[in-house]
């Protein structure tokens, strides 16, 4: 294994070695950093050729740069990091690229999370309706999704989802026909996914599409979208209902102490609500964070308090819950911060923005200012959940079916398990072996490759950086970037493939 | 009586069985592939759509010398604006039912005909399409079945050949590209793109071909003699050619969102010529006020990639041995009401029928 592992590590090194200096050459044919002088008119013009030329050493054969490209890049094995200059600017690329690197993680982490917890979520209901409506509903959705060019959607998206709902916002009042016909999909989507028969799938059709009507007409009657917010009382409601539904998917209702120990951290969670508001007035990213883990910490002592022979059970089933309750809690605080800031003088009731990762010039609290990054993360968010979701869903709906038709899974069945245990923990665990291996070369993929969304929604990630040095003819930071994708997509490989070994004992390692 | 039922194996199963039996009797692996194929609707609707975009976008400005149907015949066709703003002369539900009109899809600021322009585009995209999805199969399958076949060093040097153009960004490739020819030749794109997009392909055939060559056939045909190159290519290739033509599906339809993107970007197609995706990008805003420039080329890319993925999704269907139809339940029936009937005749004889149960 050992050895295994060696000998990958070094065979990615060599091919890391050979792609760059490949790029490298191909590059240096590509760029002409001469450019701009060539056909400039000043009288000192060959005088600034020969000292660029002296910059960036053009005398010299490409071989003989990239060895010198290497060398610097290299040190940082000895701790004298050399990643060069971005010349144009004058910035160092260490310093070039950590800004981008931290732009595109923000841009992606979201969008990658939500992509694959919906997809997979979508790909397994798919699964179990195999051939009912709502299945073949979901097919067509994701090959169209799959079919879209990402620029052409990001063009539909300013226009309609930002543009839109901010001309919306005007007088935020929906129309009768509007709530019904949403109501009427809500209703159709939700029924065709219950499954069962006609009758059952008919009552959930009607509640579905009365509790969305009853929210659209509040909503609209209230002008709820002008100041948003959810108050205790919902949240106390809704994180009951929260409790309920994590016992009944990842437990069983049966489970009395599971289900104890989820409704008791929801209680917590909205007892906790009033005394919050305080804390919350002296917010910062620190604090936050040091909530967030409190919660889960609260989740799991509530779980391990309720006790029985398996508190891991319900150690889980309330974590979860807390992590719900706190993201409600969370939503609520910033939904309060909703009026100042789209009334506030930069922002001028238009709230959505198409373009940029932050409002310049925009001055607030902490919650202002989050949820100002929150609306410029929107769009792009959408534009990538939309193709990789579809993605997600085909691969989870293929590996679910190929499980659902193993024969542990009709073991399962015959031994008298409910289909809740059947599906859950005998099919559902297996299925996500496949996924964890194309999870990291997704990963790999976005991080440097959102090229076409930051450009659209103007973010200087990782994208623009690449594209950026390759107008302006600056090799350095487009080494540089070749070196991380690269390497972190070569790693994602390997990474894929222990992972599946691990996952899977039927798959043995020894190429 | 019940008891008796619990007994004997799940009807249904049974029946499901005996129909899928009936639809393959006497057939070849070839004709129960093309059958599958033929009936799976989505695969069949997507490939009269594509078919249909095919036939008019080569034959309505014609295909290099030969002239079209539309007027002018070329793809450079303007003239004085018609309606206000060049909007679309194409009434679907007009006053005089359906008309073209001069220009269906309407005309841009200085009255070029944007359906000629579309229709280049289509073509160009087309075009491309195939040259990149057979380059990279023919590139992608011969590196997966040596890899695969041979094993050992060799397959270690040309996987980590193969990881060499997974990293190599495909936008710096067009960039040399650029820079090489000075204006980007759509071919010239096509088959360079060709070269560099194979690293799947061969990956899933390596996969394929080390499975297969521990397979019996394969010792039969050592043991006959038969040469690596004949093993490979005429035992094993045709095994591994349902994996081989659904990944070319998809890569082709990755291909036509590639070739877009590019351009869009500026590393790809540029102008004298034009392909869909520089459409976009030359008139992505003019989408307030001219949104017919926008829309049609991005219709016509998400069409044709749709009905790709769609002749894919059947192919692959039609292809996995392990695919069965689920019959309606009208069939069913009748199978049922049929061995209901052998059955009875079968106890009236008094014979017991060894076939059955």
């Amino acid at each position: 294994m050992l050895n295994f592992v060696l000998r990958r590590l070094l065979s990615s090194v060599a091919v890391l070695l050979v792609a760059t200096f490949l790029v490298f050459v191909l590059a240096d044919i590509a760029v002409d950093p001469l450019e701009d002088l060539r056909t400039s008119t000043a009288p000192n013009k060959d005088a600034q050729i020969a000292e660029r030329t002296a910059l960036l050493g053009l005398d010299q054969p490409s071989p003989v740069r990239y060895l010198s490209w290497l060398g610097g890049v290299a040190g940082c094995a000895v701790g004298k990091c050399d990643l060069g200059m971005a010349w144009r600017t004058n910035q160092e690329v260490s310093h070039v690229l950590s800004s981008a690197l931290i732009v595109t993680l923000k841009l992606v982490t979201v969008a990658t999370v939500l992509a694959i917890v919906l997809g997979v979520l979508v790909g397994v209901v798919s699964a179990l309706r195999q051939y009912e409506g709502f299945d073949y509903g979901i097919i067509f959705l994701s090959f169209l999704l799959y079919s879209l060019p990402t620029f052409w959607v990001a063009v539909l998206l300013k226009q309609w989802v930002a543009i839109g709902f901010n001309d919306f916002l005007r007088d935020a009042t929906i129309s009768p026909p509007a709530i019904g016909l949403i109501a009427a999909v809500v209703g159709i989507v939700f029924g065709s996914a219950a499954g069962g028969d006609w009758r059952r799938r008919f009552v959930v059709f009607g509640i579905s599409a009365a509790a969305t009507a009853a929210a659209l007409f509040y909503i609209s009657a209230t002008k709820w979208l002008l100041d948003p917010g959810f108050g205790p009382l919902v949240i106390l409601v809704s994180g009951l209902g929260i409790a309920y539904a994590v016992t009944a998917i990842s437990t069983g209702l049966r489970n009395k102490r599971a289900l104890y120990s989820a409704i008791t951290t929801a209680v917590i969670g909205a007892a906790l609500w009033f005394p919050l508001q305080f804390v919350f007035q002296s917010a910062t990213g620190a604090l936050i964070a040091g909530l967030a883990v409190v919660a889960v910490v609260v989740g799991i002592v509530v779980g391990y308090a309720w006790g029985g022979p398996d508190r891991g059970q319900s150690a889980r089933t309330s974590t979860i819950v807390a992590i719900f309750m706190s993201l409600l809690i969370f939503g609520d605080r910033l939904m309060q911060a909703w009026r100042p800031y789209s009334e506030s003088s930069v922002i001028n009731g238009r709230p959505i923005p198409t373009i940029g990762s932050q409002t310049p010039g925009l001055t607030g609290s902490y919650w202002v200012v989050t949820l100002d990054q929150l609306t410029h993360l929107l769009l792009p968010t959408l534009a990538l959940i939309l193709i990789s979701f579809a993605g997600y869903t085909r691969y989870q709906r293929a590996s679910m079916l190929e499980v659902m038709n193993q024969d542990y899974v009709r073991t399962a069945r015959a031994k008298g398990l409910t289909e809740r245990t059947v599906i859950m923990r005998h099919a559902f665990r297996n299925s996500l072996i496949p996924l964890a291996t194309i999870v990291p070369l997704d990963i790999a993929a976005l991080l440097g490759g959102a090229v076409i969304t930051e450009r659209i929604f103007g973010w200087s990630g990782m994208g623009t950086m690449f594209l950026r040095s390759l107008e302006r003819a600056e090799l350095d930071p487009l080494m540089i970037y070749v070196l991380i994708v690269g390497a972190v997509t070569v790693l994602a490989n390997f990474l894929a493939d222990l992972v599946y070994a691990a996952l899977d004992p039927r798959i043995r390692v020894n190429a | 009586m019940s008891a008796v039922e619990q007994n004997l194996p799940d009807p249904g199963d049974h029946l499901e069985n005996a129909i899928e039996l009936k639809e393959v009797e006497g057939l070849s692996q070839g004709q129960i592939v093309f059958r599958r194929f033929v009936r799976h609707k989505g695969a069949m609707i997507g490939l009269m759509v594509l078919l249909g975009v095919v036939i008019i976008a080569t034959t309505s400005i014609g295909w290099g010398p030969i002239p079209g149907w539309w007027k002018g015949g070329g793809f450079g066709g303007s003239g004085a604006v018609e309606l206000p703003g060049g909007r679309p002369t194409l009434q679907v539900w007009g006053e005089n039912g359906f008309s073209l009109g001069n220009y269906p899809f309407g005309q841009d600021e200085i009255g070029r005909d944007m359906f000629a322009l579309t229709m280049r585009g289509t073509q160009q995209s087309l075009m491309m399409m195939v040259v990149i999805g057979l380059i990279a199969t023919v590139i992608g399958v011969f590196i997966g079945s040596f890899a695969g076949y041979f094993r050992g060093r060799l397959d270690q040097f040309l996987m980590r050949f193969t990881d060499v153009f997974l990293v190599l960004p495909t936008i710096v490739v067009g960039a040399v590209l650029g820079k090489i020819f000075g204006s980007v030749n759509a071919l010239l794109l096509a088959m360079t793109l060709g070269v560099i997009s194979w690293p799947g392909l061969a990956r899933l055939v390596r996969g394929d071909f080390l499975a297969l060559r521990e397979r019996e056939f394969v010792d039969a045909a050592k043991v006959a003699g038969a040469s690596n190159l004949r093993i490979m290519f005429k035992h094993m290739l045709p095994n591994a050619i349902g994996v081989i033509i659904v990944n070319t599906t998809l890569l082709m339809s990755a291909a036509i969102l590639l070739e877009t993107a590019l351009s869009y970007l500026g590393f790809g197609i540029r102008r004298p010529d034009i392909s869909l995706g520089l459409l976009i990008n030359e008139y992505q805003t003019a989408f307030a006020t001219r949104p017919w420039l926008f829309w049609w080329p991005g219709l016509i890319i998400v069409t044709i990639a749709l009905c790709i993925n769609f002749i894919g999704d059947g192919l692959r269907d039609a292809f996995d041995p392990r695919q069965r139809r689920i019959p309606t339940t009208r069939a069913l029936r009748r199978t049922e009401k049929a061995a209901a009937k052998r059955e009875a005749r079968a106890a009236s004889v008094g014979t017991v029928d060894g076939t059955g149960g």
